[in-house]
């Protein structure tokens, strides 16, 4: 009886984020798209700054992005997202640009474009899902793929003499001048979910500030991808994921002004 | 004793039955469903209200956004 009656408005501690609308997302259960749409949304939501923001979609298993995030969005051609937003933010410097692309999209076909616009410096924000997998189409091997993980395009695992090594574009991001935070984050834990809030959050008020491009490279998971219960996918990516990509913040220039 | 109580409420329509608010629930409240929505999903359910204390673990763990936690103090 009494647990029927503190469902009242006042009371509501945690709820879908308002930016995020009703359509039911395409994502397979427990995917970590959904968990980072819902961060964005929140987080644009409390900036107050959803008039002004302007997402560009990827093409991958984010393509949708728009159908689910109550803000103006762009789809770009595949890779060319960063191209995009870098142009808009010239066009609108107020604005308030992200772009939000997998590994397929940002570290496969896109590689040029993602390094090119974060040496330039623009003040966007790229947020890159990192699930060593090409998600969308079938499971297939991504450059981010770890050694030796199976995928239905190495069935025997990746070798390095065949695929060569797994891509760390957040290290090389890092090392170029125009980046002002390049940070890891994941979205495994409770935990991880909210300092990947805060790097997010950093990352877009960076953009508005115009200190230089942000990197938010977000480890997730695939469960449908790798064939694991969503539960077991949050596991596996603790165990075998993070060693090789270590969470933390790569480049931080705005912490030494 | 717990100085919050709490209750959640589930969109069964929007759940995707992919249980990691149950694995992520700290006193292991939250179970699924033998029932399915019209997706076929066994959608997450909270059989016992009385222990809630209203963490939102669950729903910040929630990829699809379906759960609303309500707290309020004892």
């Amino acid at each position: 009886m009494e647990s029927i009656n503190i469902k009242s408005p006042q009371n509501i501690v945690y709820a879908k984020p308002r930016l995020m609308n009703d359509t039911n997302m395409h994502y397979c259960p427990g995917c970590g798209h959904s968990v980072v749409h819902k961060l964005v949304a929140e987080i644009l939501d409390e900036m107050g700054v959803e008039e002004k923001t302007i997402g560009i979609c990827p093409v991958g298993c984010a393509v949708f992005a728009y159908r689910y995030v109550d803000i103006d969005w762009i789809e770009a051609a595949h890779g060319r997202a960063p191209a995009c937003a870098s142009a808009l933010k010239r066009l609108w410097p107020d604005h308030l640009i992200f772009t939000y692309q997998g590994d397929g999209d940002l570290a496969c076909i896109g590689t040029a474009e993602t390094i090119q616009t974060l040496n330039r410096g623009d003040s966007i924000t790229i947020i890159f899902i990192n699930n060593a997998i090409y998600g969308m189409t079938g499971g297939q091997m991504a450059p981010t793929t770890l050694m030796g993980m199976k995928t239905s395009t190495c069935p025997y695992g990746r070798q390095a003499d065949l695929h060569g090594f797994p891509l760390k574009i957040s290290d090389i991001a890092a090392t170029l001048e125009g980046t002002c935070y390049v940070t890891r984050q994941a979205v495994n834990t409770v935990g991880n979910i909210r300092r990947a809030r805060k790097a997010i959050r950093q990352a877009f008020e960076n953009s508005m500030q115009g200190r230089g491009s942000s990197l938010v490279e977000i480890v997730s998971t695939c469960s449908a991808g790798w064939k694991m219960t969503p539960d077991q996918s949050n596991q596996w990516l603790a165990d075998n994921m993070l060693p090789y990509y270590p969470l933390g913040d790569l480049k931080n220039t705005v912490d030494n002004k | 004793m717990a100085k919050y109580r709490g209750v959640i409420e589930v969109d069964t329509e929007r759940c995707k039955g992919c249980n990691l608010c149950a694995v992520a629930c700290p006193l292991h409240l939250i179970e699924l469903s033998t029932r399915v929505n019209h997706h076929g999903y066994n959608y997450a359910v909270q059989p016992d209200q009385t222990q809630c204390n209203g963490c939102s673990t669950c729903g910040i763990v929630c990829p699809d956004g379906c759960i609303t936690v309500y707290r309020a103090e004892k």
